[in-house]
């Protein structure tokens, strides 16, 4: 049975594959990017976790 | 043998397909307006939110506008200018586009509420539907204004940048939003009126075929009238300065000279000189919108040295 491994299909739709290969690994790097700098940052993520920590009250409840 | 069929379709798309139904050439307006509401901003964003931030608005731009070329591609195949687009040149299915358009309009917007807030996502959301359902479907082959009410779509990017950094909306916003809003009119009435093309036959009802072109020579005038105090005014607030003031007094001198020579020509006139004047206001109107954010950013940088603003 004679396979061909590359069908002439394949060299047609190179560039768009590789265009759209290049788009999802640039918008991996970019939520990884985004990832990093918010937890960096950290303000959303300091809360509650498992137990109570009174420094990160609002002012007001404390009082 | 069903499937081979797809394998050898004449008009394959290729990736530089899928961009055009983006409309790059737009999206360099939207970015570079959405970058200026942005840094003008006060506060600021981390260069990466900041970048996502532009990212996601031109994103929502290009969405719109693939939806757009999904719904128009019975004027598209008409009209000479628009007529090679991929969806009536038969490259991209008008599915396709379809699909692209929504899939990139719920990326763009909870990507731009993932990376800035929720003001912001919810105005690019705004524009995206006011693009697509108000204008494109609804308004664009109903009224001759339809150029304002589409002008209003491409106004919105600045007011984006701004909430995406202060997450609101202020009167800077609004003024900015403002500028391009009466922009838009005289800059694309000043094509159509030496771009003859057939809108008539695709029936869209540009104000050239519907009212005339001395009536549209005198809406640009008004347009330009109307524009002129908010580019002004602009420069009185926080965004503004010195700088932008003296661009805005300057541009605005020069863009009502323009319209005021159009209102005076006559379609006897234009024709003998090949639409000199036209061609040439329609030129510096886009000069004039460049240079006017431009001057704005310009103020920027200027705080942020602490010797700008008034």
């Amino acid at each position: 049975m004679a396979f061909k491994p590359e069908h002439e299909m394949h060299r047609r739709r190179f560039s768009r594959n590789l265009g759209v290969g290049v788009v999802l690994l640039g918008f991996v790097a970019l939520v990884f990017a985004l990832t990093v700098v918010k937890v960096t940052r950290g303000d959303p993520m300091a809360g509650y976790d498992h137990q109570v920590n009174p420094e990160l009250a609002p002012a007001e409840a404390s009082q | 043998m069903a499937d081979t069929q797809t394998f050898d379709e004449p008009h394959e798309a290729q990736f530089g397909d899928y961009l055009q139904l983006l409309k790059p050439r737009v999206m360099s307006l939207v970015v570079f307006t959405a970058l200026v509401g942005l840094l003008v901003a006060p506060g600021g964003l981390h260069p990466v939110e900041g970048f996502a931030a532009v990212l996601f608005i031109a994103l929502g731009a290009g969405a719109s506008g693939a939806l757009n070329m999904w719904w128009d591609a019975d004027i598209d195949a008409v009209m000479r200018r628009t007529k090679s687009r991929p969806v009536p040149s038969g490259r991209v299915s008008a599915g396709e586009a379809l699909g692209l358009g929504l899939a990139l309009s719920g990326i763009s917007v909870v990507m731009l509420w993932l990376a800035t807030n929720a003001v912001a996502a919810g105005l690019l959301a705004f524009t995206i539907f006011f693009y697509a359902v108000v204008y494109s479907m609804w308004l664009k082959r109903l009224t001759p204004q339809n150029i304002v009410i589409g002008g209003a779509a491409g106004a919105f990017p600045p007011m984006i940048g701004w909430a995406a950094v202060t997450g609101s909306v202020s009167v800077e916003a609004c003024l900015m939003f403002a500028l391009i809003f009466m922009w838009t009119p005289p800059h694309f009435w000043a094509l159509a009126l030496f771009m003859k093309e057939d809108y008539a036959n695709a029936g869209v009802p540009m104000l050239t075929v519907t009212h005339g072109r001395k009536s549209t020579r005198a809406h640009i005038l008004v347009y330009t009238v109307l524009l002129a105090p908010v580019a002004v005014a602009t420069a009185f607030t926080p965004i503004g300065g010195p700088v932008y003031l003296v661009a805005a007094l300057g541009l605005s001198a020069g863009f009502l000279r323009g319209a005021w020579q159009i209102w005076r020509r006559d379609e006897v006139m234009a024709e003998a000189d090949g639409y000199k004047v036209e061609k040439a206001v329609f030129r510096f109107s886009l000069l004039y919108l460049f240079a006017l954010f431009g001057a704005l950013l310009v103020e920027a940088v200027l705080r942020a040295l602490a010797v700008g603003g008034w």
